[in-house]
Parts: structure tokens; sequence; C-alpha cells
């Protein structure tokens, strides 16, 4: 067994074992300490297949940049030391039962069916031809997506500003009633 | 232990979003919900990278399917987050069995 099959292995335990601990713990911080720690694990696995640009990227976004956000949501809006309520048993093991015969039919599916691998010469995915390709005109370009993307990234930003101001103040200087009340 | 492919790849990545799957049946707070949510994305992604590395190395589309994949999850993870803060606001609560005001 050599030595990447034994990092693989390792990377996926690492992702599973606290992708499960995220979603079962019931203290909310550590649910977000875990999931970071799987989406660590995701990036290992990107590392693992050699896509070295995609693997920066889901640290960069995920790790430094969605967890903190969650996590300082988890701070605005938990009361220190609160542990999430207990669920009903009832649709946790209806949950459970509907998680893994999903699982079950996708991996029965999985191993009946025979991919066709491609003899073509490989693309090294390194970042100058990524660059090329993202911002190509041409046959395989994705320019239109990527500005397409530029305009939805900025209607998020405006977007949770307005929904997250804390209240409106209309031009004649007087405080919107119901606004007024939801900030007191 | 085999030497990992494709196989043990998609198994990884079934497994995150079933794991998904069930966090976002369980949990009943919004922000755990996401969490979910985020699983759910990101075994999206190593799915993408996997099948363009073993079948289509000849293409990079499923990394760039994967970046757009990325990008789309960070805003809705902003906008997501200012509903839940504008919510709790209104609320003092991030349960969605409490904010039921829209249900009828």
């Amino acid at each position: 067994m050599s030595g990447s099959t034994i990092i693989f292995y390792m990377l996926a335990a690492l992702t599973l074992v606290s992708g499960l601990l995220a979603v079962t713990t019931r203290q909310i911080f550590r649910a977000a300490i875990f999931l970071l720690f799987s989406l660590i694990g995701i990036a290992g696995l990107f590392f693992w297949m050699q896509y070295d640009f995609i693997a920066a990227v889901q640290i960069v976004v995920y790790v430094g940049g969605i967890t903190v956000l969650i996590i300082f949501s988890i701070f605005l809006t938990q009361q220190a030391g609160d542990l999430l309520p207990k669920q009903k048993i009832g649709r946790q093991v209806f949950s459970v039962l509907a998680a893994f015969c999903g699982f079950a039919l996708v991996m029965v599916q999985l191993y009946q069916h025979s991919f066709n691998t491609t003899t073509d010469q490989a693309v090294e995915p390194l970042v100058a031809n990524i660059g090329n390709q993202m911002l190509g005109v041409g046959d395989s370009g994705f320019a239109l997506p990527f500005e397409v993307v530029s305009i939805l990234l900025l209607a998020a930003l405006i977007g949770c500003i307005v929904i997250a101001a804390p209240f409106y103040v209309p031009k004649g200087g007087e405080q919107n009633p119901t606004s007024k009340t939801a900030s007191a | 232990m085999m030497e990992p492919g494709l196989n043990h790849l998609l198994f990884v990545s079934t497994a995150v979003f079933f794991i998904g799957v069930y966090g976002f049946f369980t949990r009943r707070n919004l922000v755990t919900m996401l969490m979910s949510i985020e699983l759910i994305l990101n075994s999206v992604n190593i799915n993408f990278i996997a099948f363009n590395k073993y079948l289509w190395p000849h293409k990079m589309d499923g990394l760039f399917f994967s970046i757009f994949v990325i990008a789309v999850a960070a805003a809705e993870a902003a906008v997501a987050i200012a509903i839940i803060i504008n919510l709790y606001r209104n609320h003092q609560s991030i349960d969605v069995e409490q904010a039921e005001e829209m249900k009828f």
C-alpha cells in the first residue's frame, strides 16, 4: 500500500467523520468547528487529485470565508452555552432512513454503471490554462458565465446590505414605524 | 485496501451529500441548516473534480463548474446570513418552528 493510498483514506475519514459530527453535535459552535475540519478534508482531497488551484480556492473561500461568516452569525444569534433542542425520535428515525435509502440507491447505481474513460491527451490544470480558458471568448471560453457570476456577486452584495441594514430612514427624516419597533 | 480511484471518490461525495441531507432534515436552527447546505454543495464539487480528473482529463469543464459553484455558494451564504440576522432581530430566535407568520 503506497503513501498516496494512506493519505486518501485519512482525508476521506477526516471529511466523513467531522461532517457526521457537524450535523449531529448539539453544541452549535462545535458544529461550526467540525464543519471547518470537514471542509479542510475536502480541500485535501482536491490537493490529492492534484487540482491545486481549486483546493486553494476551497481553502480561501470556504475555510477562510464562509466558516468565519457562520461563526460570526452564531456569536450574534446564540446565547453562550446553549444546547440545541433535542429532536423528536420519530423525525430522527425518518431522517436516517431517508438519507440511508438515498445513499444505498446511489451506490447501487454507481456500482452497476461502468464509466468510459478517454485516451486523449490530458490538459494540465495549471493556473495559466485556467485563466486563459476562463476569460476566453472563443469556442470553449467561459467569459459569459464569468460576467454573469460577477453580476450575481454584485446583486448579493447589495441584497445583503439592504436585508441586514438595521433600519431605514426615508427622505422626510421620519422613521418608518415598523422598522422602528424592530430596531428597538 | 484497494488503490483509490473514481469509485472511492464518488463514495465519499455521496456520503457527504447524504450527511448533509440528514442534517437538513433533523436540524431546526437556521445556521445549522445552512451548514448542511454547505456540505451538500461541497459534495457536488468533489463529484465535478473527480469526473474531470478520471473521465475527461483533456478538458477542464468540471473545474470551471466547481469554481462557479463555489462563487454561487459564497453569494448564497452571505444572503442567507443577512436573512438570518434580520430574522433574529425581529423574532429574537432563528428556530424555523418559531418563524411561521407567513404560514397561512
